[in-house]
């Protein structure tokens, strides 16, 4: 009961962050729902992504408030209303079709198939590993390398970033401190 | 089942700011509402009703615990969501410094 009410006030924000003008409106809305996942993690028993979700979704409200602020303009709807409407309307309805099909496939909410993988994991983990939190014997010890590449990416999206954001370019910098000297 | 329809709900809010806006800050926001909804459907794949987090402790039933698998997936992608958010949010400063709007259509007339 407590998830729908969640998942409720998650769509409502979600409605508003995509329809308010304002872009700094929008950035809260949207860390809104953030925070109303981090509370459905916490309801569906996972403290762990409960905590990651919390400090991730601060970090993305902060850098997105930097992009944001003093920067909102008027959303002007010109010529190709019409067509993008309905071409966003395809894609949503292709998509509803697919997951139709999908929804047919899935177990019953709140009763989990007794999987092969799911089972070892909870009988073995604690005595292959000696880590007592299940979740962190998968990401540290049965999934290491996973993690290994997921710290990987987030190197190269910072170093991504520096290229990016870099007011001046490396020749540059050299050209000046040659001038310099 | 309603769950599930609610998290699809989520899903198609996120897919029409994606297409639809055409502000840059908007389809970012678009796009993360829709990393949010396939990382809660996926722990919703794998909660059972009165489970308990999965962490040993001497009166712990294994039947009686949620599912490991899906959290600890779930756990890299959110990291990874992060450093996918920045990277977007990057980009569309630098192009607010160079053409000075956040509008794709008009990033679009101004070319060089």
């Amino acid at each position: 009961m407590e998830l729908h009410i969640l998942l409720i006030f998650m769509i409502f924000a979600a409605i508003l962050a995509i329809e308010v003008k304002d872009l700094l409106s929008s950035v809260i809305a949207m860390a809104a729902v953030g925070f109303a996942l981090c509370l459905a993690f916490l309801i569906l028993k996972a403290p762990d992504l409960a905590i990651t979700q919390l400090v991730v979704e601060l970090l993305c409200l902060i850098i997105l408030i930097k992009a944001t602020i003093k920067k909102d303009l008027p959303l002007v709807i010109e010529g190709r209303w019409l067509f993008n409407t309905v071409s966003t309307l395809v894609f949503i309805i292709v998509f509803l079709f697919f997951s139709y099909i999908a929804m047919k496939e899935l177990p019953v909410f709140g009763n989990p198939t007794m999987g092969l993988v799911r089972r070892y994991l909870l009988e073995e983990g604690v005595n292959k590993t000696g880590a007592v939190n299940i979740v962190s014997a998968v990401i540290l010890d049965f999934r290491a390398y996973d993690t290994l590449g997921e710290v990987a990416v987030l190197f190269t999206s910072i170093i991504g970033i520096m290229a990016i954001l870099r007011r001046k370019g490396r020749k540059e910098i050299l050209e000046e401190d040659t001038n310099g000297k | 089942m309603s769950t599930y329809l609610l998290c699809l709900v989520l899903f198609c809010i996120g897919l029409y700011g994606l297409l639809r806006k055409r502000n840059l800050v908007k389809i970012i926001v678009g796009l993360a509402i829709m990393g949010y909804s396939v990382n809660l459907f996926f722990v919703l794949l794998g909660y059972r009703l009165h489970g308990r987090a999965p962490i040993d402790a001497p009166d712990q039933v294994i039947e009686n615990m949620v599912d490991p698998l899906p959290q600890a997936v779930v756990l890299t992608s959110i990291v990874i969501g992060l450093g996918v958010m920045a990277l977007l949010i990057s980009l569309a400063i630098r192009i607010y410094e160079k053409h000075g709007t956040l509008d794709i259509t008009k990033i679009r007339k101004l070319k060089g």
